[in-house]
């Protein structure tokens, strides 16, 4: 099965260290704005909603390169963008209906999460609540369902 | 581009509407780091400290340091940098939020605001693209609303730093807002920038901040992630129950001010607590930019009087609103904390100020009538009303938005304030921690608890304990604490961080980052020089080194009760030994030699 980065939601406290790391070991800045996951702040509703590129199984922007530039790896999962195949034409962009691949302008090429590669990803590692998780296993939803049957357990010591 | 530094200043003069930028000063950089230290070199070099703080003359230094923007130990911080109208000593007011590293990333380290606009106005920043732009149709409103409106009419990404009315109406102690909830709090740094007609500052930086040493960075990030993610206080005690966790601990150790510092102990300090928060109107816990401690309180009041939602309140908004004022009804002083928020007012000064007209009430020198209401010690009503009023310039809330020493003053008896140097006290009695009684004498912008935070030693026992009541030793804390924390204002980190990390991962971040090597002596020292360049600021403006005291109350009136009952604040015994420690004369005043030494021009 394949490794993804799992998100709750729940736990993130919104201090961006996910875009923060992910910027720097991409781009050697930090630079939010460059980063490829996503941590959006709601300061009136106080959530915080963490967004990346969950690897799709069939890739929109894999699809719609012409160029065949991006890939899936057959054993990780991973879809990645050949920076010596990719022409900046920004086709993939237009296709995925997440914007969760972007044009990035400094290299003149496209520019997503490959989970950083053969590498740990930096986003999980610099994650400070749990919020982020590396993990063939949905953890989170696995969370939340023992805690649905805790309260059905608890329900039926009632009866 | 630079390491650390991005090396550019924005200049706004407000009188000619001019935006200029220019290369930062690196040789000043390089002594004074940035923040706190370097806006202070600039407003020293600029401007003449016997200014009219409230004159165009004034200036107004919006201030990162170089961590600004990155990560490893929250380092989300900037700095408000200006002369005092409600102290006339040298202001630097802190906050975090997203707003600080936003301007990093329009590639800025300093604004300088210069003059008066004509007329309403506020700052647009795009990257390098610098617009004033007419703010007639956000004056008067409060700062969520305005803040809402300038990221519908700018940019829906743009970081926004405020003020609201009560830095319009000119509350000595107006603050700026930003990121909506966090605050630049002390010290009235927003009634300047009222008096400038500037309603905000908003910001979209899509740029980045770049580092001398990747590697070498990122492993100093990850020791101070391990350190702060093992410490107790960082990664426990702080995310869970936010600063509001010290109301039961500095209760228990008797030395919580209540009813303008009459007592040492509330006997409802349980109704105010961070427990207590958490069980009633605590949604969740959340972070500045970078931090991995997350301390904010998110709260939604449900209450038959008020509704709402925001942030905090932080501990010394529930002590200056609440045991202060004798208040334990949590929901008032949750709404007056919004209030302040609102109105953008500094809470600690709100509060400190109403408890202390609520003694003048009790002591007969302030009448029900001239207040419109009476003013008893336990009436939250009252001091939600009290609030309200001042921030609007309503009514007796005229007198309340003076701050406390011009209050009581008024009446003829300045010993009811609270304050030194006319800067409220926070939430710690100095009778019953005898090094904050120190520290609240000596620090440069009056009565202040983020200078040099001596509860952490003497109370919570981080490094090691000191027992709250000795003298020995606590003018060599003084010195040591306030030089430290100096440096990591200046450093653009939260000084929160400062429970499980020290100097030597600042140093660290700070080499790596900047690609200039410093030692643990040397960042010290530049504490030590941006303490003194303040000091040598304020001697300028014409602060008598007479005023580094306290209150009457706290050094002849014994505390009634609790476990610290009858101590008194022993600061004869400590001023002498802390100019010692300083190398200052015995006066005061910092010697030729010291200030050669340092650097620091006289």
């Amino acid at each position: 099965m394949q490794k993804l980065i799992r998100i709750e939601p729940s736990k993130c406290v919104g201090c961006k260290s996910c875009e923060l790391s992910c910027s720097f070991k991409n781009t050697g800045e930090f630079a939010p704005s460059r980063s490829r996951i996503v941590n959006e702040v709601f300061l009136e509703e106080a959530q915080f909603i963490t967004v990346t590129c969950m690897q799709c199984d069939d890739p929109w922007c894999l699809k719609a390169c012409p160029k065949g530039a991006i890939s899936k790896h057959t054993r990780t999962g991973t879809v990645s963008v050949d920076e010596l195949k990719c022409v900046g034409c920004r086709t993939c962009v237009s296709a995925c209906p997440f914007g969760m691949i972007k044009y990035a302008p400094l290299k003149g090429k496209a520019d997503k999460c490959n989970l950083c590669g053969d590498d740990f990803p930096e986003c999980v590692a610099f994650c400070p609540t749990g919020c982020l998780k590396f993990s063939e296993e949905d953890t989170p939803q696995r969370e939340k369902v023992l805690k649905f049957v805790q309260t059905m357990k608890a329900g039926q010591g009632e009866v | 581009m630079g390491y650390g530094w991005n090396g550019k200043i924005l200049r706004v003069n407000l009188s000619e509407q001019t935006c200029v930028v220019e290369e930062l000063n690196y040789d000043w950089a390089r002594d004074y780091v940035g923040g706190r230290g370097l806006a202070t070199k600039y407003l020293s070099e600029e401007t003449d400290p016997q200014v009219d703080p409230l004159s165009p003359q004034n200036k107004l230094i919006f201030a990162t340091g170089p961590l600004t923007g990155t990560y490893g130990a929250a380092n989300g911080r900037y700095m408000v940098v200006t002369k005092s109208p409600l102290t006339g000593t040298i202001a630097c007011s802190n906050s975090g939020g997203y707003f600080p590293s936003e301007l990093k990333y329009a590639g800025f380290d300093l604004i300088i605001v210069e003059g008066k606009a004509p007329k309403p106005m506020y700052l647009r920043i795009y990257n390098e693209k610098v617009e004033l732009a007419g703010a007639a149709h956000l004056w008067g409103k409060s700062t969520s609303e305005a803040e809402d409106l300038i990221r519908k009419e700018f940019h829906g990404d743009a970081k926004v730093a405020l003020i609201g009315p009560a830095g319009e109406n000119q509350v000595h102690y107006a603050c700026i807002v930003n990121d909506k909830h966090r605050a630049a709090g002390r010290s009235g740094v927003g009634m300047v920038m009222g008096s400038k007609n500037l309603k905000a500052i908003a910001v979209r930086g899509t740029g980045g901040v770049g580092v001398a040493d990747p590697a070498g960075f990122r492993e100093a990030a990850r020791e101070c992630y391990r350190l702060l993610r093992s410490h107790p206080v960082t990664s426990q005690g702080l995310p869970a129950l936010g600063t509001a966790v010290l109301v039961n601990v500095i209760n228990q150790s008797g030395a919580l001010p209540t009813r303008n510092s009459q007592s040492g102990t509330f006997a409802q300090a349980e109704e105010i607590s961070g427990e207590r928060l958490a069980q009633t109107y605590l949604k969740r816990n959340k972070s500045c930019m970078g931090c991995i401690i997350g301390c904010g309180r998110v709260t939604q009041l449900s209450d038959p009087r008020w509704s709402g939602s925001g942030e905090g309140p932080e501990y010394e908004s529930l002590w200056a609103l609440g045991a202060a004022c004798g208040v334990s009804d949590l929901a008032a002083i949750t709404e007056a904390n919004y209030l302040c928020n609102e109105y953008g007012m500094d809470t600690i000064t709100a509060g400190s100020t109403v408890a202390c007209a609520m003694e003048l009430f009790q002591r007969g020198l302030i009448s029900e009538a001239e207040a419109g209401m009476p003013l008893r010690f336990g009436d939250g009503e009252a001091m939600v009303r009290l609030i309200e009023l001042a921030g609007k310039g309503e009514g007796f809330g005229k007198k309340i938005a003076r701050g406390s020493y011009r209050l009581a003053e008024s009446y003829g008896a300045p010993e009811y304030s609270m304050s030194v140097k006319k800067l409220e006290f926070p939430a710690y009695d100095g009778r019953g921690i005898q090094g904050m009684g120190l520290e609240y004498a000596t620090s440069n912008r009056g009565a202040c608890h983020v200078r040099g935070y001596l509860v952490s030693p003497e109370i919570l026992g981080v490094p090691e304990k000191l027992d709250p009541q000795a003298l020995e030793g606590k003018a060599a804390w003084a010195k040591v604490f306030q030089d430290a924390t100096a440096l990591v204002d200046s450093a653009g980190v939260c000084l929160f961080t400062t429970f499980g990390i020290g100097v030597p991962q600042v140093g660290k971040l700070f080499s790596a980052a900047t690609g200039k090597a410093a030692s643990e002596a040397e960042l010290l020292e530049v504490g030590e020089r941006v303490w003194n360049l303040e000091r040598v600021y304020n001697l300028k403006a014409g602060i008598d080194p007479a005023q580094d005291t306290l209150p009457k109350r706290l050094l002849e009136e014994p505390l009634p009760d609790g476990p610290m009952k009858g101590s008194v604040a022993h600061l004869g015994e400590l001023l002498p030994q802390y100019y010692s420690e300083r190398g200052w004369d015995e006066k005061g005043i910092p010697t030729e030699q010291k200030l050669r030494s340092l650097g620091v021009a006289t």
